[in-house]
């Protein structure tokens, strides 16, 4: 058994320790590669791990590394150990080695920030904590994780503290995420609850006394899915994810879209054997899923602020994901979960690039013309638009309409058609943005010109590799409907059909090629073709439709997000804070220290009434003790005579 | 010997300082550095020697004291006392070093008070009769007084006498209820009354009816100290007017003789009323843990915020300890031990801006990280434990206060666990508008960041906060075997009668 695994998780916390400690005095180059050096060292280990699952049988392909035990109460057990399978190879793989590429390009991007130092401390904690949540063996650990990503996002969000809204940003993240934790907190007592353990390779052989649909399995499902829906920022908790586009883009792009958002659709795959008994919450998880993609794409349309563009476009995409988890397509959701990550993050890093080099401006009504100007950046990031956008032979498309196949041969057409209006959106939204940044005229100031420059080669290379990645990295998926062997889902296979009730309840896929799946296809593909068209027109001709629709009430209503966040605020957040105010003033201090201020002076003022009793004066004293006397001898009296 | 030595030297010390002559400053404090430094290091020798498999009493001492009244001096610690005594003595260490630069009007008197109230808090956890028990515990009280009323705020006479009347009529009725047991027991060897709190824990065997008076006679004085809602009001007052070692002890230590009480006498003492009460303590620490929070939150003064965050805290260290299952109440105690260190570090924190600008509305600040890097740092950290963040201590004990809450009753679980969503925005919000955005007060701009000994006063507690998040199995498995006695004393009965889940 490979001792080395727990190396992938140690050297990003190395990174953190030295870091703190002991490289104050070094130079911002030698910190920012010494960051990466950690996190590419977990990636090389992670390489490893999966060298050494690919010598194993494809049965016996999982192994758990116990560290420690970490907390043990009674018949509570929670360890510190380390499970290695198909799924969580594929996460450290993707995780560190997404992160490695930002970690390089953050060299680039910080450069002469005063917190530098602090900024890769972050980063190298949050790689630490992502790779915990996914190769934890047990519901504990990985909320460990879980949590601890949430702590580095807020750290991160807020990492320019000084400007209140991005610390305010900050806050938001944290206080909307830990809603969701509320809801797999309550999961993890309700599993240990009835299953006595919190290990997943426990729960697996005592699931077998459960029916299907049974409904402690089902309000676990979706207890875990209210903390997904938490931190991958699904409907109606989402709204959290768009703001922290306030911290550095590196971070929106490794965070906030590559990694921790996808924690969610990780852990519903890694709980697949429960949420298979449970149809019912597959059922809510599809919803909610196809409905995000949709409505997050749908305000995407409009939004005006580069990474606000690529943020909506984030949820809605996730949104898929959670689509494909809804369907028990386990294995195509962390497919699009792979995908997803190389071109998402090319196409926030390219961004960034474009933010880097227009000084800071964020508005794309600012920018356009960039093409020249920036050859890589634009090259790379058209490679990104076209992934996501979903043109045939880039990533993008063979895990997208696998997806969309998927939902609809499972019975699901609603969802489906959904799904292909998204894919409109999508397509459209990616392609106005590409056509306002880098088409047509430069918008910008004459300063903002004077400036702009392709940013440096640390910036670039990371680019082109992701854009490398995002353009060739579906064809690990190839179905067999493309010609393929799909051999993504082999590996996943064993991971995602755990518990034996998985297979009576799903069936066995067909692999049949039927000419509906070849339909179903060609649909998404004139659909994006569609919005690519109509973007065209809209922002590369610049016909009149834009100006006239921007207008109209339904557009505001859209660029506003649907005033979800007001409603927010004055439904919940300005209520409890009046109530608490209320509370804190009338209650706390008037009823109950009044209460016992009130008590206080009753003593006082009895006391202060039996003080004039105690008048000093001889011929009182006299008279009350002969009206005593007289009070006992009448009383003595009366008992003698009755 | 340990444990009498634990007690008695930082009184020893405290006596010292006395005597030296008044000018003669640093050397009070360095006396009463060592009397303290030297009571922490025996505790620690207690713990390094202790038995973590048995729920036997250990480095148990016991002397006739008076024969006649059946008053012994026995000491002794189990697994629940002897986390509580070692984070006296190493909050009360702290505190000496903290209060360096910060006091600096009667420091002869104001070491010699918080030695006095070293030996009145250690005594408390130690004692094993009852006569003793009440000494050490009105003991604390003095000195606590004095501590407010002398070093405090503007209303520090007001805060004072609220703190000493408020606990004073609680610790009468347990006086009766003391006195009571006292009555009722009989020491089989010397066949006489004895106050021996070992003997009566093992002979109390009252009908149910006694045993609801008992339980609400000595329960009173606790809830009062705990504070439960509704008899919290006394904490904020004093929190704000004490003197931060005294805000440190207070909330560190003295608040945890309330949950203790409750463990050492009422479970094991009146079980079957204890359990009549779980709906009653569970629903008032719910209420705790909610309205101490959301009170928390609109206050304007950042230690009357960490104080009303103290009554939602304490609502979970009841609330796991009523759940009467090992996850519950083991939550609860560890939840103690975290209480002290990061609310101790909560106060130590405010103590540090409090010296420099000498105020503490969250409005006379704003943007301070810039200028101390290190303090803002160190607060976070602390506060992240308090807000319970995993990794961190606090995460370890409301996990297992919430899960043995939600095995015992789910609707507990439940509105429990939503608490831990308000803990967050409280203390966020409050680190937001004193650490965050842009300076607007012209004298914070040049505030001076932690000086090495503020550092090491906070950083010592957070090497634990880390170790109890990362590492608890040491704490956790010798309280095990005590806790286990008490659930143990518990069950006994509720298979006579059964338990309402």
């Amino acid at each position: 058994m490979p001792q080395f695994v727990f190396l992938v998780i140690l050297f990003p916390l190395l990174g953190v320790v030295v870091n703190t400690f002991l490289t104050r005095r070094w130079s911002e180059t030698a910190i920012g590669w010494f960051s990466s050096a950690m996190v590419g060292a977990s990636f090389a280990g992670s390489v490893a791990t999966y060298a050494t699952l690919l010598g194993f049988d494809e049965s016996a392909r999982h192994f758990q590394q116990v560290l420690f035990d970490w907390i043990r109460v009674g018949s509570f057990h929670a360890p510190a150990t380390l499970l290695v399978d198909p799924l969580s190879c594929v996460m450290i793989l993707v995780v560190s080695g997404v992160s490695f590429l930002i970690h390089i390009y953050s060299i680039g991007y910080m450069h002469g920030d005063p917190g530098f130092r602090r900024y890769f401390i972050f980063l190298n904690l949050f790689v630490f904590f992502m790779l915990l949540l996914v190769l934890g063996n047990n519901f504990l650990l990985m909320f460990i994780g879980w949590e601890g990503v949430g702590l580095c996002s807020y750290l991160l969000i807020g990492f320019w503290y000084a400007d209140e809204a991005k610390a305010t940003a900050g806050k938001k993240a944290f206080i909307v995420n830990r809603i969701g934790d509320f809801g797999f907190l309550l999961a993890i007592f309700l599993i240990w609850s009835v299953f006595g353990t919190v290990q997943f390779h426990e729960i697996i052989p005592r699931l077998g006394s459960f029916p299907i649909g049974s409904s402690v399995i089902t309000a676990i499902c979706l207890l875990l899915f209210v903390g997904a829906v938490g931190k991958s920022a699904q409907f109606p908790l989402y709204v959290w994810l768009p703001d922290a586009m306030a911290g550095p883009t590196p971070v929106s792009a490794l965070i906030h879209a590559a990694t921790m958002v996808t924690a969610g659709v990780y852990m519903v795959a890694r709980t697949n054997f429960l949420y298979s008994m449970a149809p019912t919450a597959l059922e809510v998880v599809a919803i909610v899923g196809g409905g995000t993609a949709i409505f997050a794409a749908s305000i995407g349309l409009v939004q005006n602020d580069i990474k606000k563009v690529l943020a909506y476009s984030t949820v809605s995409q996730l949104g898929y994901m959670f689509l494909a988890c809804g369907v028990a397509a386990y294995g195509v959701a962390i497919f699009h979960l792979v995908t997803h990550a190389f071109f998402k993050a090319l196409l926030f890093l390219g961004s960034g690039s474009v933010i880097h080099g227009m000084s800071g401006e964020q508005d794309i009504r600012n920018m356009g013309g960039l093409k020249a100007k920036m050859p890589t950046t634009y090259w790379t990031f058209l490679a990104g638009t076209l992934a996501i956008a979903g043109i045939p032979g880039l990533s993008g498309f063979f895990s997208k309409d696998e997806i969309l196949w998927k939902t609809f041969s499972s019975g699901h057409h609603t969802l489906w058609i959904l799904g292909v209006v998204g894919a409109l959106f999508t397509a459209f939204y990616m392609f106005r943005l590409l056509y306002l940044t880098f088409h047509g005229q430069f918008r910008g100031s004459r300063s903002q010109e004077h400036h702009l420059h392709e940013s440096p080669s640390v910036m670039t290379v990371p680019l082109v590799i992701l854009a490398v990645l995002a353009i060739i990295g579906g064809y690990i998926g190839l179905t067999p409907a493309l010609g393929g062997t799909n051999p993504f889902e082999h590996w996943l296979h064993p991971v995602v059909t755990q518990g034996a009730r998985a297979h009576t309840l799903l069936g066995e896929a067909s692999h049949e090629v039927g000419a509906l799946e070849y339909l179903v296809m060609l649909i998404s593909v004139v659909v994006a073709l569609l919005g690519i068209w109509i973007a065209r027109s809209g922002y590369l001709r610049q016909a009149s439709w834009p100006g006239k629709l921007s207008k109209g009430a339904a557009y505001n209503t859209v660029l506003n997000k649907y005033y979800v966040d007001q409603i927010y605020d004055t439904v919940i957040s300005q209520p409890i804070v009046k109530i608490s105010e209320v509370m804190a003033q009338w209650f706390d201090l008037g009823v109950i220290d009044g209460l016992v201020n009130g008590v206080a002076a009753f003593f006082g003022w009895v006391a202060g009434g039996l003080r004039r009793v105690q008048t000093g004066l001889v011929q009182n004293y006299a008279v009350l003790m002969a009206a005593g006397i007289l009070l006992i001898l009448a009383t003595l009296f009366y008992r003698v005579l009755f | 010997m340990l444990l009498t030595l634990s007690i008695f030297i930082p009184t020893a010390a405290g006596l010292l300082i006395l005597m030296i002559p008044r000018r003669m400053e640093t050397l009070q404090r360095y006396v009463a550095l060592s009397g303290t430094a030297v009571s922490f290091i025996l505790t620690v020798i207690v713990f390094l020697n202790f038995n973590g498999s048995t729920s036997n009493f250990q480095f148990e001492e016991s002397w006739i004291w008076v024969s006649s009244l059946g008053i012994t001096y026995h000491l002794g610690v189990d697994g629940i006392s002897l986390f509580l005594i070692l984070l006296t003595t190493f909050l009360t260490f702290l505190c000496i070093i903290s209060s360096w630069g910060s006091v600096k009007e009667r420091i002869k008197e104001y070491h010699f008070f918080l030695l006095l109230l070293e030996t009145g808090m250690v005594g408390v956890f130690c004692a094993l009769d009852f006569f003793l028990f009440y000494v050490f515990w009105e003991l604390m009280l003095v000195p606590m007084y004095f501590l407010i009323g002398i070093w405090g705020g503007p209303r520090r006479v007001y805060a004072a006498v609220k703190f000493f009347i408020y606990t004073m009529a609680g610790s009468v009725l347990m006086l009766v209820g003391i006195l009571y047991l006292y009555f009722n027991t009989v020491d089989p060897v010397t066949g006489g009354r004895t106050f021996d709190i070992l003997l009566i824990t093992r002979q109390c065997h009252f009908p149910l009816g006694i045993q609801t008076w008992l339980f609400l006679a000595f329960g009173f004085a606790f809830a009062i100290k705990v504070p439960m809602f509704p008899f919290h009001t006394w904490l904020p007052d004093a929190h704000v007017e004490a003197p931060t070692a005294g805000s440190v002890l207070l909330a560190g230590v003295l608040l945890k003789m309330g949950t203790f009480g409750f463990l050492r006498f009422c479970l094991p003492m009146f079980p079957e009323a204890a359990i009549r009460f779980v709906p009653l303590i569970s629903i008032l620490a719910l209420i705790g843990i909610l309205y101490g929070a959301l009170v928390s939150m609109v206050q304007k003064d950042i230690k009357k915020l960490v104080a009303y965050s103290s009554v939602a805290h304490l609502g979970f260290v009841m609330l796991g300890m009523f759940a009467f299952n090992l996850q519950g109440m083991a939550g609860s105690l560890l939840q103690q031990i975290n209480h002290g260190l990061s609310t101790g570090a909560l106060f130590l924190l405010v103590g540090v801006v409090y010296d420099r600008r000498h105020t503490r509305l969250i409005e006379d600040y704003g943007g301070i990280a810039k200028g101390m890097p290190l303090y803002a740092s160190l607060f976070m950290i602390v506060m992240l434990s308090s807000i319970g963040v995993p990794g961190f201590n606090g995460f370890v004990g409301e996990f297992l206060i919430l899960l043995g809450t939600f095995k015992a009753n789910i609707t507990y679980g439940v509105l429990g666990a939503a608490g831990v969503i308000l803990a967050a925005v409280y203390l966020l919000w409050m680190y937001q508008r004193v650490f965050l955005g842009k300076i607007v007060h012209p004298e914070n701009e040049k505030l001076h960041d932690c000086t090495a000994r503020e550092a090491f006063v906070l950083i010592a507690l957070i090497v634990f906060i880390i170790w109890i998040g990362v590492y608890p199995e040491p704490f956790l498995s010798r309280m095990e075997p005590s806790l286990q006695a008490v659930l143990d004393r518990i069950q006994e009965v509720s298979t006579a009668a059964p338990l309402v889940p």
